[in-house]
C-alpha cells in the first residue's frame, strides 16, 4: 500500500517535472504534428533511398525534408536565443544580413566576372570572408544596442532596411551564377553521402554551441546580463561586451546560413533570399518557451522550436492548403503554440494546478 | 574607456561608410544628374526664341493642353524618370539599364533619375521634377493610388506624363500614354504553348508568385481557366512560393515525397523554376526537351534562357522590361506635333521554346 503510494507520487513528480521542463512544449507540438500526419497519411514517415540525377545515393522523404530545410532556422535559433537572452530584444536584420553574407560568398568566388567558368578563390576563403563581414555587421548591431542603448529592434531596423541593397551593391547588382558542382555540396548532397549536407552543418553548429555553453561561462554571463544588467556589472561583468558578443555570435550563424542558402541554388536573389526568416527565428525562440524579454534561456528548446516551425511548413505544403489560406493556418497554429508556451501562461497554469491540488487535499 | 570609445567610433564610421556606399549606388546618381539638368536649362530656354515660329506651327494642331506647354522642343528634351529601386529584381535592373541607354545626351535627352519603392517618396520626387521644369515625367509608380493631385500639378505646369511598366488609378486625361505589359496575355501565350505540346494528360505543379501581384494574377488566371475548362488538365498542387527558389524547391520536394505523378512544372518566375528543377535533380526525375517533366518559367533571365538553350527547361515567357523604345516613340510623336493613337500601349512579349531558341535570342532578350 505504502509502496504504491510512493510510486504514485514519484510518477506525479516525474510528470510534473516533464511538464515543467522547457523542452516540453516544443516537443509536445512536434509530437502533435507527428500524430496529425500519422493519421492523415502514414506515408509521411516513409524514408526512401534513391539516386539523384548525378547518380549519387540520396535519402528522400518528408522527415528528411524537415531536417534538411529546418537546418538554417535551427542555426539561426542558436544566435537569436543568445541575443534575446542578453539584450532582451531581437535582431530583425538576420534576413538582410544573410543576403549580405551570401553576396560576399558569391563575390569572392566569382571575382569580377558574374558567371565564371572556374572558381576564382577557394570556397573556404569565401566563407571566411563572409564570416568576417557578417560578424562585423553583427558587431555594428551589438554596439548600437549595448553602447548607444538603442532598442534592439530599432537598432537592427537599420540593417533590415539597408541590408538587401548592400547585398546587391556588393555584386554590382548582377546575379552571379556558379556552375562549379562542388559549391553545391554545402546546400545539397556530397557525392556518396545520402544525408543532405545542411543537416551535418546544423549538427556541427549544435555541438559547437553545446561545448561552448558547457566549458565556458557564456551561459552564466549572458543570463546574468539579461536578468539584471546593473547587478551583473557590480559583480565584475562587462554587460556591454557580452551583448556585443551575442550579436557577433549571431553574425557567425548568419554567415553559415548565408553559405547554405546560396549553395542550395548556386545563385542569389537579393530581394527574396531568406525572406522573413527573422520572424521564424524569433518564433523559434518564443516556441522554446524563452522569455523574449531576456534572462534565462534554454538552447535546446529553441532549436527544437525551429524544427517545429519547419515541420509545420512542410505539413502545410503536404496537405496542400490553398495558397491564399496558408498564412492563416500557420498563424492559428503559431498563436496557439506561443500562447501555451508563454512563461506567464505556464506560471498561471502551475498555480492553477497547485490550487486544484490544495482543494483536493482539503476535500 | 578612451580606447574603447576610439574602437567604437572607428567601427561606427566604417559601418557608416559601408551603408553609405549601399545607398550611394542609387541616390547620388539622381543628385549628380540633377544639377547638370539645371545647368542646361538656360540653353533650352534660349533655343525656343530662335525657333519660335516653327515650334508654334508644329504645336498648333495638337491638343488644348499643349497651348500652355513651354515650347522646349529645342535641342534637348528634359525628362524626369521616376522608377522603382533597381535592386528590386533582375527585371528592374534591366529596365533601368534600358532607360539609361536610351535617354542619353546623344539621343537628345537630358535625363534625371529618382528611385524609390515608396509612393510618398516618388510623389516628392515628381514634385521636384515639376519644379525643375522637366518636359516629360516618366513614371513607374510604386502604388496605384494617390497620384491625382501631383499629376494635375504637372498638367498645370505643362509637364507631360508618360506611365511605364505600371498603371495608376487616375483619369486618362492626366497622362499621355501608358506603356505596360499585359500579364494576362503572358499567361495565355504560355498556356497556349503548353496546350500545343499535345500531352495526353497534364498533371501540373503550379508555383505561384506573391499572391495578389499583377504578374501572379495574370499568369495564374490563364492556367486556372484552362484547367477548369479541360478534363485532362489538372493541378497536382497549386501553392505560392512567393517568387522564392527555396520555397519552390520545398513544394516540389513535398510533391515528390508524396509520390504523386506530375509531368509539368508551371513556375511563375525563373527563380521558382530553378528551385523546382533542383528538387527534380535530387530525385533523379528527368526534365527538359523530350524528357519526363516539362519545365516552364517566366521573366527571361539570361541564365534561364541558357537553361533553355541547353534543353534543361522547355519554355520561358518574357516580361518585357525594355519600354524605353516605346517611350521614345511616344515622345517623338508628341514633339513632332502628332497625337498618340492609343493611351494604353501594350508591348510585344515573346515566349521562348527550348526547341527553337538561339544564342542570339539569349543575348538579345536575356535580362
Amino acid at each position: 500500500m505504502a509502496n504504491n503510494e510512493t510510486a504514485k507520487t514519484a510518477n506525479a513528480g516525474f510528470l510534473k517535472n516533464l511538464v515543467k521542463n522547457q523542452c516540453f512544449i516544443p516537443i509536445a507540438a512536434l509530437l502533435l504534428l507527428a500524430v496529425f500526419n500519422l493519421i492523415a497519411d502514414p506515408a509521411f514517415f516513409k524514408i526512401t533511398l534513391g539516386y539523384n540525377s548525378a547518380g549519387n545515393p540520396v535519402l528522400s522523404g518528408f522527415l528528411i525534408d524537415i531536417l534538411n530545410n529546418g537546418s538554417e532556422l535551427a542555426i539561426l535559433a542558436i544566435g537569436m536565443t543568445l541575443v534575446t537572452a542578453a539584450s532582451g530584444g531581437q535582431d530583425i536584420s538576420v534576413g538582410a544580413a544573410i543576403a549580405i553574407a551570401g553576396s560576399v560568398v558569391l563575390r569572392v568566388l566569382c571575382g569580377t566576372n558574374a558567371r565564371p567558368e572556374t572558381l576564382q578563390a577557394p570556397i573556404i576563403v569565401a566563407f571566411l570572408a563572409a564570416c568576417v563581414v557578417a560578424m562585423l555587421f553583427g558587431a555594428f548591431n551589438g554596439v548600437l544596442v549595448a553602447y548607444f542603448k538603442i532598442q534592439p529592434m530599432i537598432a537592427t531596423l537599420i540593417l533590415y532596411t539597408a541590408g538587401r541593397s548592400i547585398a546587391a551593391w556588393i555584386n554590382n547588382n548582377e546575379l552571379p551564377v556558379i556552375s562549379a558542382p562542388e559549391f553545391a555540396y554545402f546546400g545539397n548532397f556530397i557525392p556518396g553521402i545520402p544525408i543532405p549536407t545542411p543537416v551535418f552543418i546544423a549538427v556541427a553548429c549544435m555541438i559547437v554551441i553545446a561545448i561552448i555553453l558547457k566549458v565556458t561561462n557564456l551561459r552564466l554571463y549572458t543570463q546574468a546580463v539579461g536578468i539584471n544588467q546593473s547587478s551583473s556589472k557590480l559583480n565584475g561583468l562587462n554587460p556591454e561586451m557580452i551583448k556585443v558578443l551575442a550579436f557577433v555570435i549571431l553574425g557567425l550563424c548568419v554567415a553559415v546560413v548565408g553559405l547554405i542558402k546560396v549553395s542550395r541554388i548556386s545563385s542569389i536573389n537579393y530581394s527574396v533570399i531568406a525572406k522573413d526568416i527573422e520572424m521564424d527565428a524569433i518564433l523559434a525562440v518564443a516556441l522554446g518557451g524563452n522569455a523574449l524579454s531576456g534572462g534565462k534561456f534554454n538552447m535546446a528548446a529553441s532549436i527544437i522550436g525551429a524544427y517545429v516551425i519547419q515541420c509545420l511548413t512542410t505539413t502545410l505544403y503536404k496537405v496542400g492548403v490553398s495558397s491564399t489560406a496558408l498564412p492563416a493556418y500557420k498563424a492559428i497554429v503559431v498563436i496557439l503554440l506561443v500562447v501555451v508556451s508563454a512563461p506567464t501562461v505556464r506560471e498561471w497554469f502551475s498555480t492553477f494546478t497547485k490550487k486544484m491540488k490544495l482543494k483536493g487535499e482539503v476535500a | 574607456m578612451k580606447r574603447k570609445m576610439a574602437v567604437l567610433l572607428t567601427g561606427a564610421m566604417v559601418m557608416a561608410t559601408l551603408a553609405g556606399c549601399g545607398g550611394g549606388d542609387t541616390a547620388p546618381a539622381a543628385e549628380t544628374t540633377a544639377p547638370a539638368a539645371e545647368a542646361e536649362a538656360p540653353a533650352a530656354e534660349e533655343a525656343p526664341a530662335e525657333e519660335e515660329a516653327p515650334a508654334a506651327e508644329e504645336e498648333a494642331p495638337a491638343e488644348e493642353a499643349e497651348a500652355e506647354a513651354p515650347a522646349a522642343s529645342g535641342e534637348t528634351i528634359k525628362v524626369g524618370i521616376i522608377n522603382n529601386d533597381p535592386n528590386e529584381s533582375g527585371y528592374r535592373t534591366a529596365n533601368d539599364k534600358d532607360l539609361k541607354a536610351t535617354f542619353t545626351a546623344e539621343n537628345g535627352y537630358e535625363a534625371s533619375f529618382a528611385y524609390s519603392m515608396k509612393n510618398d517618396e516618388q510623389i516628392t520626387a515628381a514634385q521636384k521634377f515639376i519644379q525643375d521644369g522637366v518636359d516629360y515625367l516618366l513614371l513607374s509608380a510604386a502604388d496605384t493610388a494617390g497620384w491625382d493631385s501631383v499629376l494635375m500639378d504637372a498638367q498645370d505646369a505643362g509637364v507631360r506624363v508618360i506611365l511605364f511598366d505600371r498603371t495608376i488609378d487616375a483619369d486618362e486625361s492626366l497622362y499621355e500614354a501608358s506603356i505596360v505589359s499585359d500579364m494576362d496575355k503572358e499567361g495565355e501565350t504560355a498556356v497556349n504553348w503548353l496546350a500545343d505540346q499535345g500531352l495526353e494528360n497534364y498533371n501540373i505543379i503550379h508555383l505561384q508568385g506573391v499572391m495578389g501581384s499583377a504578374a501572379q494574377e495574370g499568369r495564374s488566371g490563364a492556367l486556372q481557366a484552362k484547367v477548369d475548362a479541360e478534363a485532362n488538365w489538372n493541378l497536382v498542387t497549386q501553392q505560392t512560393a512567393e517568387w522564392n527558389a527555396e520555397n519552390a524547391q520545398q513544394i516540389v520536394q513535398s510533391v515528390i515525397s508524396s509520390g504523386e505523378e506530375f509531368n509539368v512544372i508551371y513556375a511563375e518566375n525563373d527563380d521558382m523554376a530553378k528551385g523546382a528543377v533542383a528538387a527534380l535533380d535530387a530525385a533523379n526525375i528527368s526534365h527538359g526537351v523530350d524528357k519526363d517533366v516539362i519545365v516552364m518559367g517566366f521573366d527571361c533571365n539570361k541564365w534561364a534562357l541558357e537553361e533553355l538553350l541547353a534543353g534543361n527547361w522547355n519554355y520561358d515567357g518574357q516580361c518585357n522590361p525594355f519600354q524605353s523604345s516605346y517611350i521614345d516613340e511616344v515622345i517623338k510623336t508628341i514633339e513632332s506635333g502628332g497625337t498618340v493613337a492609343e493611351k494604353t500601349i501594350i508591348m510585344d512579349e515573346k515566349g521562348f521554346d527550348a526547341k527553337t531558341i538561339t544564342q542570339e535570342d539569349v543575348d538579345n532578350y536575356g535580362i
